[in-house]
């Protein structure tokens, strides 16, 4: 029996099938890759730090290797005041983000102004650096760049660290990781989107303002709303914690569930937190039988509570 | 199953492997509509089962769309492939062993794979939330020995032709390799900004697009004829079907991200091409819907096809949303509303399971040589499945389009929260119909297996459907 050979088809077949990924891979790609990075673009990647979801330095997500980001008013080498800076410490051993790694990502001015005047390159992993954003306006258009502040001005991620009171410190990176494993983006976008909801939701995002991110975590399907823009919202830490714990305290409508397990077994003072009880009196409460609801505990510094508030508080 | 991973291939019973897969995609099918109708009764009820990190909607959801993807349809493809490739091709399968291996792996793999997932080991990107080891895994232990059985049957055949279903069955399990391949790179290569983003659709698309689409389509190519005793109507027209769905289904990706920043002629190119997939899906539904001709009692009558033509007239709505919904004009509504979960659940709980499931009823019957245990629990479970999915998709669907009017009105985000609630419970009741329903269709093939008739040498399953 003769048999068809189908090499008419077979080729035909690698033909469309590659003419078809051409045209929604490699154009693509080669697009977006002349974008140049924004200003937001940079602040997110240096405060996420290398990857917001699994790693090989943090496979099962605890959110440990992980950038925090401060807020000082003294220059951390000398101790004089000046203004008020948002720096980015990465301690010994931390991934770099990705615009670090591989300055090309960010677009080519950029890179070249992280380069030249960040002195990006210059930054070492196993030492741990300290990064700030800046903004080069001396030339026609205006191009943020990373610099690399151990380099250029000799601060040291301990010393940076330790001008930051704990109420300016912000554990944004462990906190997306947060975001990620506990699944927020399930039923909350990061996108408001072009067409309709910016009035809502707050202006969306540019072509710029994620090179340098993964996960973006856009999420599809909003069951609550989109947090693009939370914390220019809702700026209150009392709030986010008391929603976090059991989001029918601050919204009894809400269908969102608790998260009280991110508070681990102590609160901020070290003392243990008994769930059971807590429930147990809330219960009463919704019940009508009392008139307040039980106190929130107040989250320890390293715990999981603590780096998620501090990300939705950050996304603004 | 474990006796024959060591036996040597001519001692293992022809149809082994198929067996093995459907058995394992049903039990996958009550664990991924389980998991479905216990997310669901936490999105009704929040405090359902509550403040414990493990039984969080957050661990459970990216859980249930895995397990139901890759367990129940995936496996349900295989087991069809493990059947009707060597079946068209007048063949043994190639590696009845490799077949039995690639079951067992499969298995332990996806459940290995899930618990990860649980506990959090997630890439954050939805569809392709596996860690990128579990996705190598997937791509070399799973979908290469199912793609290297296929194309060898194929090869082997002693046919001069290869029919429609072989060429979909032969060129999708290329195409998921390369969906597979490419749509992870992401965290090979650490990609990332605006090109993960894009890459996490284009998986998620191609997926859908180049692997579950086109297979469970290509199952009732075999099915529909097989079974009525009709030729398919048209080859010419399962050569535009197939021929289309190459060229216009694998290039929409975009459109899932018509609100992000991406470039706009990527968008505008993508929803021009998304309308395309109309070419495909007409195709493939008047193809099969003409092939019926002259047999329509068997919609009533018989349980494959009565599946099966559900299954194609549910392609109707699914591709007239799918095609309509991702242009500019009617994303801006329905985009990130539930309208999108109903049309999801609408492709994969009503479009392809129910192509599926003839599958697995008819390769079950034919290769065990035994009559389905009982009729009635089989048409009992075809109306489970068929109410409780329209309950959902009818009740989402509506929360959607509620969604989409809170959504353009800016209207508080917790007034649509509380609009939704009704729905959220139908959507609940009819998820857990589907899950008792396959509980049954369990008890039902297992008793099949245990005390079906035989069938004699020579006839087919649905002859004897009505004979004692």
């Amino acid at each position: 029996m003769a048999f068809r050979e189908y090499t008419i088809g077979a080729r035909m077949f690698g033909l469309a099938f590659g003419t078809s990924m051409f045209i929604t891979l490699y154009m693509p790609a080669m697009d977006i890759r002349n974008v140049s990075v924004t200003e937001i673009g940079l602040e997110r990647q240096l405060s996420f730090g290398r990857v917001g979801g699994f790693s090989y330095e943090d496979p099962f997500l605890t959110g440990v290797a992980k950038p925090t980001t401060v807020d000082i008013s003294v220059d951390p080498n000398t101790g004089a005041p000046m203004e008020p800076t948002r720096a980015y410490v990465y301690p010994a051993g931390t991934p770099f983000p990705n615009g670090i790694r591989h300055p090309l990502i960010l677009g080519e001015k950029p890179k070249g102004a992280s380069i030249d005047k960040g002195k990006v390159l210059d930054a070492v992993e196993a030492q741990g650096a300290v990064f700030v954003v800046r903004v080069d306006d001396s030339g026609e258009e205006a191009v943020p760049y990373i610099e690399n502040a151990t380099a250029t001005r000799g601060w040291k991620p301990e010393a940076t660290m330790a001008k930051a009171s704990d109420a300016d410190s912000y554990h944004i990176g462990k906190g997306k990781i947060m975001f990620v494993r506990e699944g927020c983006w399930w039923c909350h976008t990061l996108l408001p989107e072009q067409t309709q909801d910016w009035q809502y939701f707050g202006a969306p995002p540019m072509l710029g303002d994620f090179n340098g991110e993964s996960p973006t975590a856009f999420g599809s399907d909003r069951k609550g709303p989109d947090l693009t823009h939370v914390g220019s919202r809702n700026s209150s830490r009392e709030w986010m914690m008391m929603h976090f714990f059991n989001p029918r305290l601050v919204q009894p409508h809400s269908i969102m569930p608790r998260y009280d397990y991110l508070w681990g077994d102590k609160d901020s003072g070290g003392n243990t937190i008994d769930f059971d009880a807590w429930r147990a009196q809330y219960d009463k409460y919704a019940a009508n039988e009392t008139v307040y609801p039980p106190e929130v505990p107040l989250p320890a510094k390293d715990s999981e509570a603590r780096a998620l508030i501090d990300f939705v508080l950050n996304l603004k | 199953m474990f006796k024959y991973l060591f036996a040597k291939e001519d001692d293992i019973p022809a149809g082994s492997a198929a067996i093995f897969f459907g058995y394992s995609s049903i039990l996958w099918f009550i664990v991924g509509t389980g998991l479905g109708s216990f997310n669901a009764a936490k999105l009704a009820f929040p405090d359902f089962v509550t403040g414990e990190i493990m039984w969080s909607f957050g661990h459970m959801r990216q859980v249930h769309v895995l397990a139901v993807i890759l367990g129940w349809i995936s496996m349900a493809f295989a087991m069809a492939m493990m059947y009707i490739t060597p079946a068209l091709g007048n063949t043994k399968l190639w590696s009845e062993k490799l077949g039995v291996w690639n079951c067992f792996i499969w298995n332990i793999g996806l459940a290995a794979g899930l618990t990860m997932l649980w506990f959090g080991m997630s890439s954050g990107r939805e569809y392709s939330d596996m860690i990128w080891p579990v996705d190598l895994a997937i791509i070399f232990g799973i979908l290469l020995p199912l793609g290297i059985n296929v194309w060898m049957t194929i090869k082997t055949r002693r046919t001069q032709g290869i029919y429609t279903t072989n060429w979909f069955f032969g060129a999708a399990t290329f195409m998921v390799i390369i969906v597979f391949t490419v749509g992870n790179s992401p965290e090979f290569f650490q990609l990332t900004g605006l090109t993960e983003a894009y890459l996490t659709w284009w998986f998620a698309h191609n997926v859908l697009g180049l692997w579950i689409t086109p297979v469970a389509a290509a199952i009732s190519y075999y099915v529909v004829p097989k079974v009525t005793g009709n030729p398919l109507y048209s080859h010419r027209i399962g050569h535009l079907h197939f021929w289309s769905v190459v060229v216009f289904y694998s290039t929409p990706a975009a459109h899932h991200l018509m609100s992000a920043p991406l470039p706009e002629w990527l968008k505008s190119f993508a929803s021009v091409e998304g309308v395309l997939i109309l070419v495909p899906a007409i195709a493939f539904v008047s193809n099969l819907l003409l092939t019926m001709s002259g047999k329509w009692k068997m919609f009533v009558e018989n349980i494959e096809i009565k599946f099966t033509i559900t299954g194609v007239l549910l392609a109707i709505p699914l591709n007239m949303q799918g095609g309509f919904q991702q242009t500019r004009a009617i994303n801006w509504y329905v985009h990130g509303t539930g309208w999108i979960v109903a049309h999801a659940h609408l492709a994969l709980l009503g479009f392809s399971t129910f192509l599926e499931a003839a599958a697995v009823y008819y390769g079950l019957q034919t290769l065990l040589r035994r009559k389905l245990y009982s009729l009635a629990l089989a048409n009992f479970h075809f109306w489970m499945l068929l109410i409780g999915f329209s309950t959902y998709w009818i009740s989402i669907t509506i929360a959607g389009l509620i969604q989409g009017a809170g959504k353009i009105y800016e209207v508080p985000y917790i007034d649509v929260v509380i609009a939704e609630h009704p729905y959220m419970i139908a959507r609940w009741v009819g998820g857990t119909m589907v899950f008792l329903g396959n509980c049954v269709w369990l008890f039902n093939m297992w008793k099949t297996m245990r005390e079906g008739t035989l069938i004699p040498a020579g006839r087919l399953p649905h002859e004897l459907a009505y004979e004692r």
